[in-house]
């Protein structure tokens, strides 16, 4: 292995059994050997299933990657392999220099210890030496802010306190390579904009990073490369955004066109006390669109199962690149229109967009608020849809070959003047 | 993107780590556990805590026990069926025994639970599972200490003061442990794989109440029958630490040597079996 070079994995898979895992009962086991001509344990009872399959990559020193995929495509098993967590079943791999884990935050905390003996514990836990803990502590606490309850038991805390302080723990853990499941589905926005800002200085410390997040903005903003994971495999390794365009394009990520039924183990975030169940397209009168056509309005309509009555909910639509870029977002709530209550059981609501998009793919992400910050539900690429180069009525379309942006708001366009007389507006009329 | 030169050459030497499919027999890796030396402490320190922080006596429950035990075994088998005890009192020889049986038994018991208590943090970070078992046994050891005290303090009062065998008593701990991690390393590696040992845990620290001398000497068991009886390791343990604190027992003879052995074999093969089977732990845990 060269001497740049953080992680390498060379075939590596994962098979686990289905139905009653390995062992199970001492009796059946031992029922196992004493019948003659079996090995025990030879029997996979209920079939098998490999987690990850033929999986072979190179990753330099101080690169940072983005795993993408469904849930179940593989991401979280590699992490686990390439943590030592669990063995591999073939294929081997190499890493160079001291693994931090993030899988969860605050593995290990305990209930009924204080602050600070959390904080030394769960170091500890994550690979810390007690030496490095005691030097880092106050570092921890102020970037936690929990200063005044360092002598608390944390079951006390709020949850927020308590998930800022396992952060904070986290985020002081220096490995030469990093591996963070998906963290940020936690925590309130204020709580993942920090989770965010302190990846994009471990990665600009030149650590190695391995991170997966169903968010793809995220992973686009702070990945140079991403590897895409389906059914086990490694589908596509290359730049962000070539590899994200890939995976909302693929039927993979779910997102049909113009309807899309949202399967519960689409790329979700949130707390799962509502789902989101199906998003439409349709135009102002009702009709069901699958494509839109140039300056054409329409409307989304989002159907959730709610199950549990959220008495301030807020909701966002989002239209994306298919790279993962936002292009514009509608939330239910601004100066006249406050949050509002949402019952439990199927519910739908729909936003009127006045949004003519320019020709191109689109995905539309969906998500469901609290009034403090707390997703409830958000799923990227809930559906996609193709905006047309072509109107309507078929007369309109748009003449130049080269589509720069994605929206074209109608602007209103003074006439042309003599320019000592006014500033500027732009170079040409029309529009 | 290269770091500052004077961060690199402070940093310790960068490893690299082979990650490969399990192996099957293979030797525990003492090197690893020694670089989580500071986590065994941590979570020694969290149960020990945890364990004293919420009850009402808080340490005292640790000496009340082997107290409150030897005081009712004395009134039910010593004075109602007047089993024999030598020339020690047998409240005194039932109060050495209980000192010794808490820790062998909460030492058994909480080594043989830990990793499934422990399933938590073995399916999201990696480190050597022995650590959890290992890391199990300090709170036991710590109530150990303090009964050890007051049974001492006992005995001096009561007029059968500890003779100097006393100092050999810490090393009779150690066989204890020996063979409490022995039999603890064992059955939490096969508590993870087969639940139903769990159900057996308590009913195997019952029997060993029984199969062992701690309620009645070793002098009760026949002739010619102690040197099987002895394969039991905690009969050596039992014998030795009485002698050491009871100024009147008399000193163990091969029982002792057959325990020791009997105890160094669990030990070691635990050891084995637990290296082999942690590797799939967070699979199947």
């Amino acid at each position: 292995m060269a001497a740049d070079t953080a992680i390498t994995a060379h075939g590596i898979g994962k098979r686990y059994r289905l139905g009653a895992l390995p062992g199970g009962l001492l009796s059946e086991s031992i029922g196992r050997l004493l019948r003659p001509g079996r090995k025990a344990g030879d029997e996979p009872r209920g079939g098998e299933f490999w987690a990850l399959r033929d999986v072979s990559f190179e990753i330099p020193a101080g690169q940072v990657v983005g795993l993408v995929g469904r849930n179940g495509a593989g991401k979280s098993t590699l992490l686990k392999i390439i943590s030592r967590i669990t063995p591999p079943t073939e294929g081997r791999a190499a890493v160079r220099g001291r693994v931090g884990t993030l899988l969860e935050v605050g593995t290990g905390f305990h209930p009924e210890l204080t602050g600070r003996e959390n904080v030394f514990l769960n170091g500890a836990v994550l690979g810390m030496k007690k030496r490095e803990i005691a030097r880092k502590y106050d570092e921890i606490v102020e970037f936690a802010g929990v200063q005044r309850f360092l002598e608390t038991p944390v079951k006390r805390y709020s949850s927020g306190m308590y998930v800022r302080l396992a952060f904070a723990v986290a985020a002081h853990l220096e490995p030469e390579v990093l591996l963070v499941d998906e963290v940020l589905a936690v925590g309130d926005a204020e709580f993942q904009r920090r989770c965010l800002g302190k990846m994009r200085d471990v990665a600009s410390q030149g650590r190695t990073v391995l991170f997966v997040s169903h968010n793809l903005g995220a992973i686009s903003r702070l990945c140079e490369r991403a590897l895409l994971f389906e059914r086990g495999g490694l589908a596509a390794d290359g730049v962000p955004s070539h590899v994200i365009a890939g995976y909302m394009s693929s039927a993979g990520a779910g997102g049909a066109t113009g309807d899309a039924t949202v399967p519960d183990d689409a790329p979700r975030l949130g707390t799962a006390e509502g789902r989101l169940r199906r998003v439409a397209m349709a135009s102002p009168d009702g009709e069901a669109l699958a494509s839109l056509h140039l300056d054409e309005r329409f409307t989304i309509t989002a159907e959730f199962e709610v199950h549990r009555d959220i008495p301030d909910a807020v909701f966002e639509v989002g239209l994306s690149t298919f790279a993962g870029d936002r292009i514009l977002t509608s939330n239910s709530v601004d100066r006249e229109h406050p949050p509002v209550r949402v019952g439990a059981g199927r519910r739908e609501v729909t936003v009127e967009l006045d949004a003519p998009m320019l020709p191109g793919e689109f995905a539309v992400d969906v998500g469901l608020h609290r009034s403090d910050g707390t997703t409830v539900d958000y799923v990227q690429g809930a559906m996609r849809f193709t905006a047309l180069n072509a109107a309507r009525e078929g007369a309109d379309h748009y003449p130049w070959n080269a589509v720069r942006g994605y929206v074209r708001p109608r602007g209103s366009w003074s006439d042309v003047r003599p320019a000592d007389t006014t500033p500027r507006v732009g170079d040409r009329a029309g529009g | 993107m290269a770091r500052p030169a004077d961060s690199a050459s402070a940093a310790p030497p960068v490893t690299t780590t082979e990650i490969l499919p399990a192996r099957g027999w293979r030797l525990p890796a003492l090197s690893e556990l020694w670089r989580h030396a500071d986590l065994v402490y941590f979570l020694a320190k969290r149960d020990v805590t945890v364990r004293y922080k919420q009850t009402a006596v808080g340490a005292l429950w640790a000496v009340l026990q082997p107290l409150l035990l030897a005081g009712i075994f004395s009134a039910f088998l010593g004075q109602l069926t007047d089993v024999p005890s030598g020339k020690t009192p047998y409240a005194l020889f039932a109060l050495a025994g209980m000192t010794m049986w808490l820790f062998l038994a909460g030492a058994i018991g909480r080594c043989s639970e830990s990793t499934l208590a422990s399933s938590e943090l073995i399916s999201k970070v990696y480190f050597p599972r022995i650590v959890v078992p290992l890391a199990a046994a300090a709170a036991p050891t710590v109530d150990f200490a303090a009964s050890f005290v007051v049974l001492v303090i006992v005995l001096v009062v009561s007029g059968h003061a500890p003779g100097p065998e006393v100092l050999l008593a810490p090393a009779v701990f150690v066989l204890a442990l020996v063979i409490a991690l022995g039999i603890g390393l064992w059955l939490s590696a096969l508590v993870v794989r087969y639940r139903d040992v769990s159900l057996g845990v308590p009913f195997m620290i019952m029997v060993l109440l029984f199969v062992t001398p701690i309620l009645y000497p070793l002098s009760l068991v026949p002739d010619g029958y102690r040197e099987v009886y002895a394969l039991n390791p905690l009969v050596g343990v039992l014998e030795t630490f009485r002698w050491t604190v009871l100024p009147d027992a008399s000193a163990p003879g091969t029982v002792l040597l057959i325990s020791a052995a009997t105890a160094v074999v669990l030990f070691i093969t635990g050891l084995l079996y637990f290296a082999r089977a942690e590797q799939r732990f967070a699979d199947v845990i």
